[in-house]
């Protein structure tokens, strides 16, 4: 365990020193969010309720999701392992004694936990703070504040494994900006983050069943709501766990297949 | 200790003619060519030496490394490294060695130095004790005591090399493989570089096997030199003898970089 708590540890050092960009995020995602409000609020009729997803239930929604956006939003890349893939500097990695796949995992992993634990708080307290109706609400019980937590956390665990099969493609492609691409447009829109998913048709919010884009974000931020109630949640929490252990078991087949085969570009 | 018996390795490289219509015929068929990057190697290095590598760009150098250290599994023919396949059990065996290159970096950027080094204790899982001992060590080798909390973007490259080469002895290993380590010095760090890795050689015997360009490494530093060329070991033995067979009386002001050039177009590499 204690090379990965290291790990985690220093890319925590590693992300608490830009201030300037963890300001520019927070504006960002207020903005971005705000924008999102209105735009669903003219949309929505004079009933407050569209698809049976309520006004006040979506606003909610929203400030959730621009506040754990690094917790929950696929594209956000790495860097420092996208430039060790493409240019070589995977040497070093597998010059260590330790399994690849884990210490990417745990990389990744501890940088989104690094950056979401920095920026939800104000995000939250404006979200709190906001008039009536453009408010985030407080959760429907304290159990489900409990299951958005649990779920949340499994959301990131969910995420990452997910991110890990795009930065192994890469090995394949040697050009991030492809699988970046695809992934991250087909994961954003499948996990709910372009439209909630209660507002799609009934057909295509089927079809999110099936995928594990879902449970990374829509399942959390439906829970703190009450939107989706504690037999459903308990559900979704076996679903999670579900894809957790299948996409993780693959990626780390995959990745140890891969690294024996690869080739390292130039001297 | 190491051995490395006719060693084969093979890369499989899409080419493409240059034009539009080559471009869009490589969509439907690719093209491949094959380089041989190593062709019928063998050699083997006994504890403690110092060995020098030379050849010229895409000779196979770095090729070999990455074998050595268990990166890369040849096509063909068989290596082992304290008895063992490199490749067969990738994590016991980087246990034993330490890997710098020199165009490349290890340590974090916008970390002192000493996290990174604090991060690779944990990931070689050393002992506290043995930590404490090598790193007060190598802190009074390498001199680094000036700049081991400063972070590494804010060091120039002679330092930051000291700090790359100390890196790689933390665990310590038993074999250093150092792939151009003295890559865009000034002459004092070189100088500077060179003595280190004397140093490290003679008090904790250890084995270190060295690429390079710069014939001044090679001429200060080691016992043995290979030489590599289109993938084939062309000269294996002492660089003294290399270097006489090539000065005659009447040029002996030649630089160690014009021999070396007579001896590659000697070999038509």
């Amino acid at each position: 365990m204690k090379p990965y708590i290291s790990l985690f540890r220093v890319r925590l050092l590693n992300g608490l020193q830009y201030r300037a960009a963890a300001f520019g995020g927070l504006a960002t995602q207020f903005f971005w969010g705000l924008m999102l409000v209105f735009i669903f609020a003219a949309f929505y009729g004079e009933d407050g309720y569209s698809n049976g997803f309520s006004f006040s239930d979506l606003v909610t929604y929203i400030w959730l999701q621009q506040a754990f956006l690094a917790f929950i939003f696929l594209y956000d890349w790495d860097n420092e392992l996208l430039e060790m893939i493409t240019t070589g500097g995977i040497s070093y990695e597998l010059c260590r004694p330790v399994n690849l796949y884990q210490v990417w995992y745990v990389k990744l992993f501890s940088k989104r936990l690094a950056s979401g634990l920095l920026r939800f708080s104000p995000t939250v307290l404006i979200g709190l703070l906001l008039p009536y109706p453009y408010n985030l609400s407080l959760p429907h019980s304290p159990l489900a504040f409990l299951l958005f937590i649990v779920t949340l956390f499994l959301a990131l665990t969910l995420l990452v494994a997910i991110a890990m099969l795009i930065y192994i493609s890469i090995f394949k492609t040697m050009h991030p900006g492809g699988s970046i691409m695809i992934f991250g447009v087909i994961g954003e829109f499948f996990s709910g983050l372009t439209i909630p998913i209660p507002l799609m048709p009934l057909w295509l919010q089927n079809v999110t069943l099936y995928l594990p884009f879902r449970y990374t974000a829509d399942l959390p931020l439906r829970v703190y709501s009450g939107h989706i109630g504690t037999q459903e949640a308990l559900m979704g929490i076996a679903m999670q766990i579900f894809w957790i252990t299948i996409l993780v078991t693959v990626g780390a087949l995959i990745m140890k297949r891969i690294t024996r085969l690869s080739v390292v570009q130039g001297g | 200790m190491i051995s490395f018996q006719d060693i084969n390795m093979t890369y499989k490289v899409a080419k493409r003619q240059q034009g539009l219509r080559a471009a869009l015929k490589s969509i439907v068929k690719r093209d491949y060519t094959y380089v041989e990057a190593l062709k019928n190697v063998s050699f083997s290095i006994e504890e403690g030496e110092i060995i020098g590598y030379i050849g010229p760009n895409g000779a196979g150098k770095s090729t070999t490394i990455k074998i050595l250290s268990g990166i890369l599994v040849p096509t063909s023919g068989d290596c082992s490294v304290f008895g063992k396949r490199p490749w067969d059990n990738r994590i016991a065996h980087v246990k034993n060695i330490g890997v710098v290159f020199g165009q490349r970096t290890q340590l974090m950027w916008d970390i002192p130095v000493i996290d990174s080094f604090e991060l690779l204790r944990d990931i070689y899982r050393v002992q506290t004790a043995d930590y404490k001992k090598n790193l007060d060590e190598l802190v009074e080798i390498f001199s680094l005591s000036e700049f081991i909390n400063t972070p590494v973007r804010q060091l120039s490259l002679g330092q930051r090399m000291r700090c790359e080469i100390a890196a790689s002895l933390l665990h310590s290993p038993r074999i250093l493989f150092l792939d151009e380590p003295t890559i865009g010095l000034d002459a004092v760090s070189k100088v500077a570089v060179r003595n280190f890795i004397k140093r490290i050689n003679k008090e904790n015997d250890v084995t270190v096997m060295l690429t390079t360009h710069d014939m001044g490494d090679i001429d200060a530093l080691t016992d043995r030199v290979m030489l590599i060329g289109k993938g084939q070991i062309l000269y294996n033995g002492s660089f003294e003898q290399m270097k006489s067979k090539y000065t005659n009386i009447d040029e002996q002001s030649r630089t160690i970089e014009e021999i070396i050039a007579e001896v590659y177009e000697d070999f038509s590499i």
